[in-house]
Parts: structure tokens; sequence; C-alpha cells
């Protein structure tokens, strides 16, 4: 008994020093699970705040580029809706009801690109209907998927993060495949498992699938840049150049599914074996 | 003593915004970033309860990995870099170190540099290590560390000189 009290006492600082050591590497591998309930995020309070005065003085900088993008797409919406208005569709407001996905704006306060696992903070929270598991898109393409949701904060998984993975397909030919990035260049992701039996062409259009509960059906995310068979020869790595530019996002929308529940139960009820 | 506790309290949280509001968003050449909040842990007294210091190099990677939603790398890399420090303090000064209360920044030049280096490596090889976690990427791995090793060190002797009182 003594000798193991002496054992303790002689090696106090080397076993401290494994304690602390095991508990980070817990928190390390616990961040690598998806919306798990982490100790460590930037969606609390303190951290969450700091970064709303970082932002309330950097997002004056990026003013006219980021009032540029919305002209951008209120134009491209009004084009939009001035086409479905031609097809006989009265857009009144219970007609909004029907609707499956609903779009909420959020403000971005943290943006991280230059990381192997780059995680975006929202100024938006519960309080505004965030849940962890939705998507998150710019006016010109997609940005990522909630994670950790808080009261007043809430932080996005990037499509910048080796653990992320976003069904996409070739708008031309229908062929889908996951959208990943190998961490070199956060304007250029990479689609794999598109079997090698697709066309591919440089400068097609790459969307979302829809297959996911997540993302809505046609969100535009980027063109072919590049594309070679992977080293099985049986599916393409396609190099994705992005509409969106991942390093200045500012001003973004959480998509919710309002069926996702339903879509969910339902798919649990296959038996899988 | 209370001067010294208010000294350090006031360097960890500066260091922290600092890294966090400024440093973090520089992104040289779109993957180098500095960590130069290692300078708490460069510069905290020489002569200071081990258990203790583990601690609070533990917390300071810890706040670090609350802002950036990076888990627990760098508290890992934080606490092997502090557990290493004695070792580094010795090999850069000599083995007199701990039983003179010198400041960090009243060394010669050389072993400073060499210091610095040393935790600044370790704790890069770490963490990034953490971060990337795959082998398969070593040699992307080994141009990170390095380049960002460089860029932390340059700053942190950068700062030093800036921040260094001269009592002349």
């Amino acid at each position: 008994m003594q000798q193991i009290i002496n054992f303790f006492i002689r090696n106090k600082n080397f076993l401290l020093f494994l304690f602390l050591l095991f508990l980070s590497l817990i928190f390390t591998f616990q961040a690598n699970t998806f919306h798990k309930n982490k100790f460590v995020s930037s969606a609390n309070f303190v951290t969450g705040n700091i970064y709303i005065i970082k932002s309330d003085i950097t997002t004056y900088f990026g003013l006219r580029k980021e009032n540029e993008l919305l002209l951008e797409e209120n134009s491209r919406l009004k084009n939009l809706i001035q086409l479905l208005e031609t097809e006989s569709v009265a857009l009144t407001d219970s007609i909004y009801d029907l609707l499956d996905f609903v779009y909420r704006p959020a403000e971005v306060i943290n943006n991280n690109f230059s990381r192997r696992n780059n995680y975006l903070t929202l100024k938006s929270g519960e309080k505004d209907g965030l849940k962890p598991a939705m998507g998150v898109i710019s006016s010109n393409g997609i940005v990522g998927i909630t994670d950790q949701v808080s009261t007043h904060f809430a932080t996005v998984m990037s499509i910048l993060n080796s653990r992320s993975s976003i069904s996409v397909k070739l708008k031309s030919s229908g062929h889908f495949g996951s959208l990943v990035w190998d961490g070199k260049d956060p304007h250029v992701l990479q689609l794999v498992d598109i079997s090698r039996l697709a066309p591919v062409a440089v400068g097609d259009t790459i969307t979302t699938d829809g297959r996911s509960t997540i993302f809505p059906k046609g969100i535009a995310v980027g063109t072919v840049r590049d594309f070679r068979p992977d080293p099985s020869q049986n599916f393409f790595i396609i190099d994705v150049a992005l509409f969106n530019d991942m390093t200045r996002t500012e001003n973004v929308y959480v998509i919710e599914n309002r069926r996702a529940e339903e879509i969910r139960e339902l798919e649990a009820t296959i038996p899988n074996d | 003593m209370t001067n010294d506790v208010l000294l350090n309290s006031a360097r960890f949280v500066a260091l922290i915004l600092a890294q966090v509001l400024i440093f973090d968003n520089i992104h040289l050449f779109g993957f180098i970033n500095p960590y130069v909040y290692l300078l708490f842990l460069v510069l905290f007294p020489v002569r200071v309860n081990t258990m203790q210091f583990l601690f609070i190099g533990f917390l300071l990677g810890l706040t670090m990995d609350f802002f950036s939603d990076t888990g627990g790398i760098h508290a890992a890399a934080c606490l092997v870099a502090a557990y290493l420090r004695p070792v580094f303090l010795r090999f850069s000064f000599g083995i007199s170190i701990e039983y003179n209360s010198v400041k960090i920044s009243n060394t010669p030049v050389g072993g400073r540099l060499t210091y610095i280096t040393l935790v600044v490596l370790t704790h890069h090889l770490v963490l990034f290590f953490l971060e990337i976690f795959s082998l398969k990427h070593t040699l992307f791995i080994i141009k990170t560390v390095l380049f960002s090793s460089i860029f932390t060190i340059l700053l942190s002797l950068v700062l030093m000189v800036i921040f260094s009182t001269k009592k002349r």
C-alpha cells in the first residue's frame, strides 16, 4: 500500500499529464461525432458574444460586396416569381403552409476555412427555430449543416470539413455522388462515387439532389473543373469549383425541412438486413 | 507574487483575444495561421509548480478549442508543450535555469530562439497531427507544421520586442 501511494506521489506530474491528455483526446474524438452533445463548442454564451463583437466590426468592410450579392439574388428571384405567376399559381399567404422547406436568414459571426475541419458560428439559435442537422446555404451555393445549437447561437459544420459529405448530382445526367473536401483549396471540393459510366464534361453544373432530408433538390453548388478516375478505376473523382466563396460568407439561410421527421419515420420502418 | 498572477491573467486574456480576433484571420497563402497565444506558455515564470503549470496549459488550450470548435486538439498540444517545457528550458539555458528566477525576456538571444523554436515545434506537431489525423497526409502535416512554426516564431519574437519593458 505504502509503495502504491509512494508511486503516485513520485509520478504525480506524469499521471496528471496523462489524465489531462486523455481528457483532451476524449474532447477531440467527441468532436468527430456528428451533432452529439459536445462539451467544447463555440455555440456558448462567452465565445458567441465575443464573436458578435468581432463581426459587428468586420461586417462593415464587406457591406458593398454583400449588397451586390443580395441584389443579384433578388433579381434572380424576381425573375423566378414572374415565371411562377404566369403559370397561374396564386401566390397567396396560405401557400406558404404547403411548402416543404422553410428558409430562415442568419448572420455568420465566425467563419474558418484554413483548417482541415472548419466550422462557422451563427447568430441564431433555438429561439429562432434552428435545430441540429439543418442545411445552410448562402445566396449562391451551399455552406454546410448545423451542428451544435444553443439558445442564441449555432455552429455549422462547413462543407470545408473532412467529416462533411453532401449528396449531390450532375445536373445534366442525374448521376449522384458525395461532395467531400480534401483540405487543400477552399474554393475546390471533390465529388466522389460518380460512376465511370456517367457522361462528365468540364463546365457541367453540380446541384444538390434532394436524396437527403437536409437540402432541397436543385440548389446549385458549382461546376466541374477537372475529373479523373479514382484508384479503383470504377468511379470518377471530380474537382468541383464552388459558386459561392466560402472565404467570405456573411449572410446565410438555414433551411428547415418540415417533412424531415415524417420521411425519417417512414424510412425507419424499412427493415435493413 | 500577486503582481505575477495579475500580469499572467491579463496576458492570458489578451493573448487569447488577440489570437481569436486577429491572428486566426490572417490565412497567409490560404492556410498558414500563426498561433501566438503560445507566448503565454513561453513567457510563463520559470519557477512554477509543475502540476499548476500543466493545469494552466490545459486551460489555455481548452479556451482556444472553445473558440475554434476543434474539440481538444489545442488542449492536447498545449499540454504536451507545457509538460516538456522544463526539458526545453534546461536544454536552451543550461541546468541552472531552474534555480535562478530569470525572466525569459532577459536571456541570451541564441538560447531564447532555441527555446521558443522547441516549444512552438512541439505544439504545432501535436496540433496538426491531431487536426488532420491521418498518416496518409504526413508530408502535408510536416509542411504545415514547418510553415506555421516559422510564422509563429517570427511573430512571437516581434511581439516580444514590441512589448518588452526596457529597464536599462
